[in-house]
């Protein structure tokens, strides 16, 4: 057992891999240039997401004052503080969901401005509270990502995901409106890492579940920073999230005021 | 042919206004002037297209035919812009969808033969295609605003997950041509056994034996089918772009 499932992660992470590369190539063979360097590529010590400077203004209304942070490959960073704060609007901008007015915001080195929004966001995944769930059935939401990517869905990588976030290989075809809630936060987690991202960030996931669900949807995320190697950022109010976080930054009237940014 | 509609029983037909009129006043609808205001102006435009048309029909000329369904195209494409709520290129696109979609029916029903090239049979169809398009359209706006503030959720999370525009708003934009095309497939449904239609009570009304008339109608069902989703199909997928910006983000 224990070699199958070995082989199973060398396998998803050779997929992981392709997924990444794939629409990168797509991508930059469309626009006739070459991908940005990661990281690795380059060989620096540069962090994989930095913020400097960066505002975020509606109207006349700053909702965003000068936010410094930088992020780490495979770190995970907690995001707390008060509602209202610019937690979501901090990291709705990091997800390319909305664009900062001013200051720099790269992603492997390059602004995120040089990257096509789609591929970027296929890299940098952003789990709402409160998932939609879309179609009929949680297969709908499982075969999403392999739509919007023209891939042949992997129905053994799903029944194997449903599995680890607690639910039955038979849920594959379950009503989405028969899930209890914590079912419903784990199926929309699932989905946001069929086809493996960089990033992971997470918008109060843990809100309004119960103790047993936050507790499971918690080790989840804990499996995929550290044995999936993803980096996470997640918004929490959760005490027990806020004391075990590992770096703690929070944010208040649109301002980092705390923490090591 | 036995119209005996003359100035004088228009003049007494008047009074079903004053009826539509008191009950506006009496419910406090407060549609009294909109009322007004729309007699008026059906009763100007429709005097003034009457001798219009009488010219132009006399003239018979391609041109003038053209310049006129051109016309009633982009009129029709500006009232359908009316309805887009601010939908970004409401304008070009009304008129592009009107176009296309009177253009290829016109096209398709003169191949066939149905139809010709003559100012009193074009300019008529025409106007049924143009305006059954732009009530189309209309309503398949209509639908997109509603349904991108209904669906903002569902649309954020599938751009967050990677979607693409088209597959992010792919269920919208269907459910929006649906919408646009209901009236007609309605509408088709129940010709003959609920109404009447316009072309075919028309046909009758002048004297034509109803079994000829309802050929026209069999062509104008045909017709308006066909208009109203070509009409509903581009508008919807030239639409929705209009609510993203460059940066592929949602913007309502």
């Amino acid at each position: 057992m224990t070699r199958l499932y070995q082989a199973y992660k060398k396998v998803s992470r050779l997929h992981e891999r392709l997924n990444h590369l794939l629409p990168k190539i797509c991508h930059y063979q469309r626009r006739g240039r070459r991908p940005p360097k990661t990281k690795e590529e380059r060989g620096d010590g540069m962090s994989l997401i930095e913020l400097k400077n960066v505002g975020y203004q509606v109207d006349d209304t700053a909702i965003l004052t000068d936010i410094n942070l930088t992020i780490d490959k495979e770190e995970w960073v907690t995001l707390t503080g008060p509602s209202g704060g610019g937690k979501s609007t901090l990291v709705r901008i990091i997800a390319s969901l909305l664009s900062k007015t001013s200051g720099s915001l790269t992603f492997a080195g390059q602004p995120i401005e040089s990257y096509d929004p789609v591929a970027y966001r296929r890299r940098v995944s952003y789990s709402f509270q409160q998932p939609t769930l879309f179609g009929d059935t949680v297969r709908d939401n499982l075969q999403f990502p392999y739509q919007i990517r023209q891939l042949p869905f992997d129905q053994d990588r799903a029944v194997e995901g449903l599995k680890v976030v607690g639910l039955a290989a038979s849920d594959l075809d379950k009503a989405v409106t028969d899930l209890s809630g914590g079912q419903r936060q784990r199926v929309a987690l699932l989905r946001n890492v069929m086809v493996y991202p960089e990033v992971l960030i997470l918008d109060e996931v843990t809100a309004g579940l119960d103790a047993e669900n936050k507790a499971f949807v918690w080790s989840l995320i804990k499996r995929f920073n550290q044995q999936d190697h993803l980096t996470i950022i997640a918004i929490t109010h959760d005490q027990s999230e806020i004391d075990a976080a590992s770096r703690l930054i929070t944010v208040k009237d649109g301002r980092i005021v705390g923490g090591n940014a | 042919m036995n119209l005996a509609v003359n100035n004088q029983s228009l003049l007494l037909a008047l009074a079903l206004v004053v009826i539509a009129l008191a009950i506006g006043w009496k419910e406090k609808l407060g549609i009294d002037r909109d009322m007004i205001i729309g007699v008026v102006r059906a009763v100007v435009q429709l005097f003034v297209v009457g001798y219009l048309l009488k010219y132009v029909f006399r003239v018979d000329h391609v041109w003038l035919t053209t310049i006129l369904i051109l016309i009633i195209i982009f009129n029709a494409g500006y009232n359908a812009k009316q309805r887009s709520n601010g939908i970004p290129r409401a304008l070009p696109i009304s008129i592009g969808a009107i176009l296309i979609s009177t253009g290829v029916t016109l096209g398709v029903l003169m191949l066939a033969g149905a139809i010709k090239f003559i100012p009193s049979q074009m300019i008529p169809i025409s106007g049924m295609i143009a305006s059954n398009s732009m009530v189309a359209i209309g309503l398949c706006y209509r639908n997109l605003n509603a349904q991108f503030k209904q669906e903002r959720q569902a649309v954020l999370e599938k751009l967050a997950l990677g979607a693409d525009l088209k597959d992010a708003s792919k269920d919208i934009v269907r459910d929006s041509i649906k919408t646009g095309m209901q009236p007609t497939i309605d509408s088709a449904k129940t010709v003959g056994i609920v109404s009447l239609p316009g072309m075919m009570s028309g046909l009758i009304f002048a004297g034509v034996d109803p079994v000829r008339a309802i050929k026209y109608q069999i062509m104008v069902t045909f017709m308006l089918m066909s208009a109203t989703s070509i009409g509903s199909v581009l508008a919807c997928y030239w639409a929705y772009r209009g609510f993203y910006n460059d940066r592929k983000q949602l913007v309502i």
